[in-house]
């Protein structure tokens, strides 16, 4: 990539992402997705019964969806978008070319969205009776809309963005859309985003209700019996998924190391679910025979299992995810695939423009190596600490003791073919060397790499600089 | 600890993403001004609104009828805030495709601050709506602890625009690239400061217009929130806000102009800029002539103020993308150089790889079981165990049996638990896999092979 490199040594690029993502994913199924339909139709059903008292109920209870929906659960919306373009301008910004109306809708709905939430609040004490109430719980009902759309367009996107999509040939977001795990993934989350809804709204029904009053008894029995409902369309979409996610990974993973890891996520993933739906059921179970058996904590117990299960789910991605950013197109380390002959020729040093060294020399080795490694692995891999540390890779292939030369070079140079899931090296024989000798400099003295955004250190041209690009 | 290190050259000339953009350059460019200032009326309004709202909390702890005024503007927070982010995207849309290696690139020499602006902006959001809903709440004793945390989601609302301020100044000098050290030293390029004091007084000026006639409105249910103003104070006291901080850019103004670096600085930037201070003049004269004025007539020049306003905005907003244009120009055109240059050697890579093909690859003559082995090569080798087996172990094990090494090569198992699981190689084929097998049958058969036993 030809941008100045951000790069997380000590933490991990990747795992910020994740963080971010994760956060985001965890506030916007349950509170947005699932929660508005929920607490709209409370609201309707409280209207029917002219219940004043339930009624101030859930406008607490929206109170507190619209303070975390507005601040957290936006804002690590745009956080994803934030992360990956520091981290990988080249592949947000190639996107970005493909898909701009895409993106430019998605952008439409969340502005929607964000204007229909506050609407749907700021309006609840004002708009109380008559038409205006009948109009107030129509705001409720296009707001669950355009949430269950946005989420919808962004798994798409990130559906195609994960690689499964065949955009070289068809440049499409279609082909994103319509992989053969979009449809069974969408209905899995929406169902949850359902399910979970329901534990949540419960949870905070606590914070608002006296404890053996007649509306916390009734409003616990419509809450489970909203998650009764919706634990149905998630066995099933729990079950379809289950079994499409195989047929797709044959399909994008042609690798025989992804197997073995393959069936062990697939067999805890199937656990995993049956936990979760049955922590469901019992809870809806026990809250519609007895509504004041189950306490607080208890109810978290069924929402870690959910946070569990999305963190799982998610590594779906690392399965399906090719060495691509752009399937075929751009690997993610930004090199371009009809780059690569040219980097493997000529090295890819003198066509970067952010690296002290553009040729190696014997004098520079080791500092031309750390190049290298910044340009061609640092997208994926921190230096030696953190989950992705590639000196703790290399130890755990060769184990502690000086590595082998020949085997080093040997595993970089088919690093493609016998791990698809990462790129091909982009560089010639001369980097390859120069990479090793880094690697090996880096087992023995572990030092942190901080990227450009901690402040180059300036070397002067006039100092003596062995090669010139 | 290492930093990296980079030679101080002159100006970094990276190379472009090679995908055209989706829709032509100059319609890009309109979207983007018009969608910005979409998106900077409602953070001015987010950022004068907070720095108001406290500053009239203060104010009313000694005149209490201040008070509550610095909460009905607490509230107008609520909704200005969610669309100065929401509307914030689009524009960001745009310049991330028109500048993209200039927007991406400051980005990344900013780092951590960028990446800090979505948990500032939270915080911020959260401390808002702390103040907002603990008015009636924290007073007494516990009047300090409010104004405080009102002072500070506005501190964090002024963090905010600085660090996007940063960047989108960072972006104009590449030659200054190479000395940046994260954000704080990237403040000192350029003129940053000059420019967020312009900003802040224009966020100020536009709230106070915004203000007056928000509460100077008819509608406004002025007796039940603000009982001890009249309709003609509110509007005289916002009027007066826009027309004192308008004053202030008479200063801020040309300071921002002379401290452009100049290499952006062109005729036509003066022009538009000129023209746009010509427009401030005249609406100061106006605010000027109404806050004099008699009260009934006081309201009936608003909205020619704010379309004069909407001028102003509109010539300053070009004027800073014109600045803009000219700073990149000559550094766009050596990027695209630079790009093109770049995609004539990658051409005639191909071009020689597809010639070459033709000789020796295609007709599979290329291919030996040697160079096929730099597969296995990584994990495996004759006499040492690197981190699997020995050759000479597999030869114990399959000597007269290669069909066997491929057959365990496209679907490998687990047998030796001190070894990761070896990857499939199915992909290779047959044809290379056998070519493989048989090499490593034959290196492998050196004399004292019988002597190792197979292992499990
Ligand atoms: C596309 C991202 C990506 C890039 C770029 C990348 N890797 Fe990897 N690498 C991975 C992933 C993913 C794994 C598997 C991690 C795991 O085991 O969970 C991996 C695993 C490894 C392993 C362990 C292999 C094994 O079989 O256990 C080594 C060693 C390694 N990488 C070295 C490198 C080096 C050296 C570079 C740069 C030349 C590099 N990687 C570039 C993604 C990448
Ligand atoms: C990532 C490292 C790695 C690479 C690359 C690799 N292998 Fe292996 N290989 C292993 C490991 C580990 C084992 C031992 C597996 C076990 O016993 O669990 C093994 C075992 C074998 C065996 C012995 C099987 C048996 O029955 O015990 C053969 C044959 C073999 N590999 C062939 C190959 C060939 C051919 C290639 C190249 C195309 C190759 N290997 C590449 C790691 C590797």
């Amino acid at each position: 990539m030809d941008f100045p490199l951000f790069f997380l040594d000590f933490f991990g690029n990747r795992i910020l992402i994740a963080i971010v993502a994760s956060v985001h994913v965890f506030i916007n199924h349950p509170l947005a997705v699932g929660a508005w339909p929920l607490v709209m139709l409370m609201e309707w059903w409280g209207r029917r019964k002219g219940d004043a008292d339930w009624d101030h109920l859930m406008y607490k209870i929206t109170f507190v969806l619209f303070i975390v929906t507005t601040t957290v659960g936006a804002l690590t919306g745009v956080g994803i978008w934030f992360t990956t373009a520091l981290i990988a301008p080249f592949g947000i910004g190639t996107l970005l070319r493909v898909f701009f109306w895409a993106w430019f809708t998605e952008w439409l709905v969340f502005v929607s969205e964000v204007v229909l939430v506050m609407i749907y609040f700021l309006t609840w004490k004002r708009w109380l009776a008559g038409w205006q109430k009948s109009l107030h719980i129509g705001v409720g009902a296009l707001l669950s809309g355009f949430s269950w759309l946005t989420m919808m367009i962004i798994v798409g996107i990130l559906g195609f963005m994960m690689g499964s999509g065949n955009w070289p040939e068809a440049r499409t977001l279609f082909s994103g859309f319509f992989n053969p795990i979009y449809i069974p993934q969408l209905a899995f989350r929406t169902s949850f985003a359902m399910g979970t809804a329901g534990l949540f709204v419960w949870f905070l029904l606590y914070f608002f209700t006296k404890k053996h009053s007649d509306l916390r008894r009734r409003a616990v029995r419509f809450v489970s019996g909203w998650m009764l409902i919706w634990s149905v369309p998630f066995a099933a979409s729990s079950v379809w998924y289950w079994q499409v996610v195989p047929d797709a990974m044959r399909a994008n993973v042609d690798v025989g190391l992804m197997t073995q890891r393959f069936a062990q996520w697939h067999e805890t993933l199937a656990v995993i679910m049956a936990i979760t739906l049955v922590a469901l059921l019992l809870a809806a179970l026990v809250g519609l025979a007895r509504p004041k058996l189950i306490p607080r904590v208890a109810l978290l117990i069924p929402f870690i299992l959910g946070v569990w299960l999305l963190g799982h789910f998610e590594r779906v991605r690392e399965f399906i995810r090719k060495p691509y950013v752009i399937a075929d197109y751009m690997y993610s380390n930004g090199v371009k695939v009809s780059e690569l002959p040219v980097f493997q020729r000529d090295g890819i040093l003198p066509y970067s423009t952010y690296v002290e060294h553009h040729t190696v020399t014997s004098a520079n080795e080791i500092e031309a190596g750390r190049d290298v490694f910044l340009v061609t692995c640092s997208r994926c891999h921190t230096t030696s600490s953190g989950v992705n540390a590639v000196v703790n890779k290399f130890e755990n292939l060769y184990g502690t003791g000086p590595w082998d030369d020949a085997a080093l070079t040997a595993f970089i140079n088919t690093m493609h073919t016998s791990r698809t899931f990462m790129p091909p090296f982009p560089g010639n024989d001369r980097e390859v060397k120069a990479l090793t000798a880094y690697l090996k400099e880096l087992q023995k003295n572990r030092e942190l790499l901080f990227g450009a955004q901690a402040g180059w250190t300036i070397r002067n041209n006039n100092q003596a600089q062995t090669g010139t690009p | 600890m290492r930093h990296l290190v980079l030679f101080a050259q002159a100006v970094p000339v990276p190379r472009d993403l090679e995908l055209p953009l989706p829709i032509g350059e100059w319609e890009l460019k309109l979207i983007l001004v018009l969608l910005f200032l979409v998106h900077i009326f409602f953070v001015n309004l987010m950022v004068g609104g907070s720095l108001l709202s406290v500053f009239f909390e203060i104010l009313g702890l000694t005149r209490p009828r201040y008070d509550s005024l610095a909460k009905k503007i607490a509230e107008t927070i609520t909704v200005n805030k969610s669309l100065a982010v929401v509307l914030g995207v689009g524009p960001l849309l745009c310049i991330n495709l028109v500048y993209t290696i200039h927007f991406y690139s400051a980005n990344a020499l900013t780092g951590y601050a960028w990446f800090a602006i979505i948990p500032l902006v939270i915080f911020a959001f959260l401390f808002a709506y702390l103040h907002k809903y603990t008015w009636q709440i924290w007073t007494g004793g516990r009047k300090r602890l409010h104004v405080i945390t009102g002072g500070f989601s506005a501190f964090l609302f002024l963090c905010i625009p600085l660090i996007f301020l940063t960047n989108i100044n960072l972006m104009l000098f590449p030659g200054k690239w190479a000395e940046v050290g994260g954000f704080f030293s990237s403040l000192q390029i350029g003129n940053v400061f000059p420019r967020y004091f312009h900003f802040l007084s224009a966020s100020l000026a536009l709230t106070g217009l915004f203000l007056a006639g928000w509460f100077g409105r008819r509608k406004f249910p002025r007796e039940k929130h603000l009982p001890d103003f009249t309709r003609v104070e509110l509007r005289r006291l916002f009027y007066r806000v826009a027309f004192y901080v308008s004053l202030a850019q008479l200063v801020f103004g040309p300071l921002l102009l002379f401290t452009l670096p100049g290499v952006g600085v062109t005729g036509t930037l003066y022009w538009v800029i000129l023209s746009g201070a010509a427009v401030v003049l005249i609406v100061l004269h106006i605010l000027w002539r109404q806050i004099k004025m008699p009260d009934e007539k006081i309201s009936r020049l608003y909205i020619p103020i704010w379309m004069l306003f909407g001028v102003v905005v509109l010539l300053m907003g070009t004027g800073r993308h014109v600045y803009r244009e000219a700073c990149l120009v000559e550094h766009k055109q050596m990027i695209a150089d630079e790009t093109a240059r770049f995609n004539a050697i990658e051409l005639a890579t191909q071009m020689s790889i597809r010639a070459g093909m033709g000789a020796g690859e295609a007709l599979g003559g290329g291919m030996t079981g040697e160079k096929v082995f730099q597969n296995c090569a990584a994990c495996h080798a004759v006499d040492r165990v690197l981190a699997a087996p020995s050759l000479r172990e597999v030869y114990s094990l399959y000597k007269d049996n290669p069909a066997g090494i491929v057959a365990w090569s496209k679907n490998p198992g687990k047998k030796r638990p001190q070894f990761a699981p070896m990857p499939s190689f199915a992909h290779l084929g047959d044809e290379k896999l056998t070519l493989v097998a048989d090499y490593i049958l034959e290196i492998a058969s050196g004399a004292d092979s019988a002597k190792s036993e197979p292992s499990d």
